[in-house]
């Protein structure tokens, strides 16, 4: 393993030297009365593209790959530390060969009030196509194109827990790049781009302190969220160099606010998500709205079907970030066999009823024994006008196989 | 048809309505008294954990399909009491095995006779999702208990119908019939033994949509915390249909550990991983 490819850039230092106070400081007796656990998962994947790669560089073949998380704990009485280091060893792709540190904090839980430092995951929203008020933590977009997979984001996080809600605050010092493909992978832009020159609007660049604040609350039947960001935005515009061949991401400094709604009743659960950005182009609205609707043990069996609707409108002009979420329709089927071995498929279609390009998952997944999963991952992009974003990936259908051992 | 025989015709006839009416009066009497007492066992049985504040036990599950084939399922449970009989308890369920569902957390707040308040917490995303609930009898994690089988038995989630008093091995035990009032519950009926020594349900047998029964739940092993609350620590269920079997094996229960409302929000599921 070569370690020095690891992208480790984590630019505050103090949280990681206050942890390793923490840490150290341990009264021994901490450890003695258990709170000590480890676990965490190995796996093994392979990708089985369905045609040779669109763009010269890109490697053809199958791409394999190998992926290790471990997990610490220690638990005393009202607090936790949390270590959770990732690492992937990719056949095809450098960039995909990429370690990350996706927790490391220190975490006290009041009466009233929750205090985490450190490197955290946090996400909010209810949607299941796009996850459009999520903003926390950047995207690991090497490791899966569905957008879900984040870099531990550093934070300073206190949430107060009221009768009328809870609040949380964030401090977010230090920006995570974006990761993406390089010039051998798959799935890409038809030039790659280079994650190694970033550039940002903040003079402060990668150090630039993020602000969040979230409100969330449960009222009867309804599940709401709001919540503001201040600072460097996740998504980078893509600026063309033509003379080296590539793009360049340019991080901006955006203001954004967004809400979620969920209304559950009986079988039907109504979701919604909606932001406001303002920074990248023209100010801009985006929103999720849909519904999951689940029929229970169909036909007198043990089997759940669900169906999923979401109609998803972007308002963003040519200057922001692209996205493939301009105006689409997201249908999907969500089956649980409620078996032993927790088996259950994901399928679902996105399609641009203006375009015609269509984008079509199936993720499916069960156990094996006690501790292993199988997972067979789906995609194929087809109608993709020329000139689009789902156009670079017209060639780059996919089977993925995976399997993990948790222990 | 002379008068006389009229007559005769009709006294008779008045004495068999009265007859019929009479005996439908003491039957309805009957029946009354049966729900009455019915209710009056089965409140007696639920009424002595009245006041338990809140619970923490770890549980097992042990699965075991018709070739005998055993996979095993383990987790926290933590309980809050509402002494309201209309309103439901709280739950927080936290997997520890199998280990890729460690940290997956499940968050209810019960109601009576409405669908549960749920939320699902899923470690990987850190992601809560509320969920619906509103069918609460399909297998909970591939188990033969269904998620209405083993959470807490609300009082007026049912109507009761003594039936009989009869032995259940070394006790007496009456037979209560009841009938779930929730509309999306998965049976028609159900039958409970509830002993008369300390007034705990020993036996019950579920009947499915059709009627038909379904499965045959077994508590054994009954220990008593804080010389007040009993507490069976093994659950044996058998399908009869299926012939797969589930056991819940519950270890260290601990009372009054001073869970509050806080520690059953939407948001202390964030604290779970």
């Amino acid at each position: 393993m070569n370690f020095s490819r690891i992208p480790l850039r984590f630019p505050v230092t103090p949280i990681l030297r206050f942890l390793m106070i923490v840490l150290i400081g341990f009264p021994t007796g901490a450890f003695a009365e258990s709170g000590f656990e480890f676990s965490g998962f190995v796996g093994a994947e392979t990708r089985y593209f369905t045609e040779a790669p669109q763009f010269p560089g890109q490697k053809d073949g199958p791409q394999n790959s190998l992926v290790l998380q471990p997990e610490f704990r220690w638990e005393w009485d009202d607090q936790r530390v949390t270590f959770v280091p990732f690492y992937r060893e990719d056949s095809m792709d450098d960039n995909r060969s990429h370690g990350d540190i996706r927790e490391l904090n220190w975490r006290k839980a009041g009466g009233d009030w929750d205090l985490l430092v450190g490197i955290g995951q946090i996400f909010w929203g209810v949607t299941e196509s796009r996850h459009l008020v999520d903003i926390i933590n950047q995207t690991d977009l090497v490791e899966n194109i569905n957008l879900e997979e984040k870099l531990g984001q550093p934070m300073l996080n206190i949430a107060t827990i009221n009768d009328w809600g809870t609040a949380s605050f964030f401090v977010l010092p230090g920006f995570r790049e974006r990761t993406f493909p390089g010039v051998n992978g798959r799935l890409r832009t038809p030039l790659p781009i280079d994650t190694d020159n970033p550039e940002y609007e903040s003079g402060a660049e990668d150090r630039h302190v993020d602000f969040a604040v979230r409100y969330e609350h449960v009222l009867g039947d309804w599940d709401i969220g709001a919540n503001y960001f201040y600072g460097t935005g996740r998504e980078p515009r893509l600026v063309l160099d033509l003379p080296n061949q590539r793009f360049i991401p340019f991080y901006d400094l955006i203001n954004q606010v967004g809400t979620d709604l969920q209304y559950t009743y009986e079988a039907w659960l109504f979701k919604f998500e909606g932001i406001v950005r303002e920074g990248q182009g023209k100010t801009f609205g985006s929103v999720v709205a849909g519904f999951e609707y689940t029929f229970f043990q169909v036909a007198e069996s043990i089997i759940d079907v669900g169906l999923l609707f979401e109609y998803l409108y972007d308002g963003r002009d040519e200057t922001a970030p692209p996205t493939l979420f301009d105006e689409d329709i997201f249908l999907g089927t969500r089956v649980a066999f409620n078996d032993v071995q927790d088996s259950s498929i994901l399928a679902g279609v996105v399609f641009d009823p203006d375009k015609n390009e269509k984008f079509y998952t199936i993720e499916a997944e069960r156990r094996f024994g006690d501790s292993f999963t199988g997972e067979l991952e789906i995609r194929v992009f087809s109608d993709a006008p020329f000139g689009t974003l789902l156009n670079a990936f017209s060639q780059d259908d996919f089977i993925q196989l995976g399997v993990n051992y948790y222990f | 048809m002379n008068s006389k025989k009229l007559n005769k015709s009709l006294s008779a006839l008045a004495l068999v309505v009265a007859i019929a009416g009479g005996t439908g009066a003491s039957t309805a009497f009957a029946a009354e008294g049966a729900e009455a007492k019915g209710f009056e066992v089965a409140a007696r049985s639920d009424r002595s954990d009245l006041g338990f504040g809140d619970s923490s036990v770890y549980l097992k599950m042990v699965l075991r399909n018709a070739a005998g084939q055993e996979t095993t399922r383990s987790l926290y449970i933590k309980t809050l009491e509402k002494p309201n009989e209309n309103v439901g308890d709280k739950s927080l369920i936290v997997f520890d095995k199998p280990a890729d569902i460690d940290g997956t957390a499940l968050l209810s707040h019960a109601r009576i006779l409405e669908a549960d308040n749920q939320w699902l917490f899923l470690p990987a995303l850190k992601r809560t999702k509320r969920i619906s609930s509103v069918n609460k009898s399909g297998p909970f994690v591939g188990s033969e208990f269904a998620f209405e089988d083993f959470t807490a038995l609300e009082l007026n989630k049912f109507t009761y119908r003594y039936l009989r008093s009869e032995a259940c091995g070394d006790l007496t035990c009456d037979v209560v019939e009841r009938k779930p009032r929730y509309e999306h519950s998965g049976y028609t009926r159900q039958l409970s033994w509830i002993d008369q020594d300390i007034h705990q349900v020993r036996r019950v047998e579920f009947f499915d949509r059709r009627g038909d029964l379904l499965k045959v739940l077994t508590l054994t092993d009954y220990r008593q915390y804080q010389d007040k609350f009993w507490r069976a620590h093994k659950l044996s269920m058998d399908n009869m249909q299926t012939k797969k079997h589930t056991d819940l094996n519950y270890s260290d229960y601990k009372f009054g550990s001073g869970l509050n409302e806080r520690n059953f929000e939407k948001v202390a599921l964030r604290r779970v991983r």
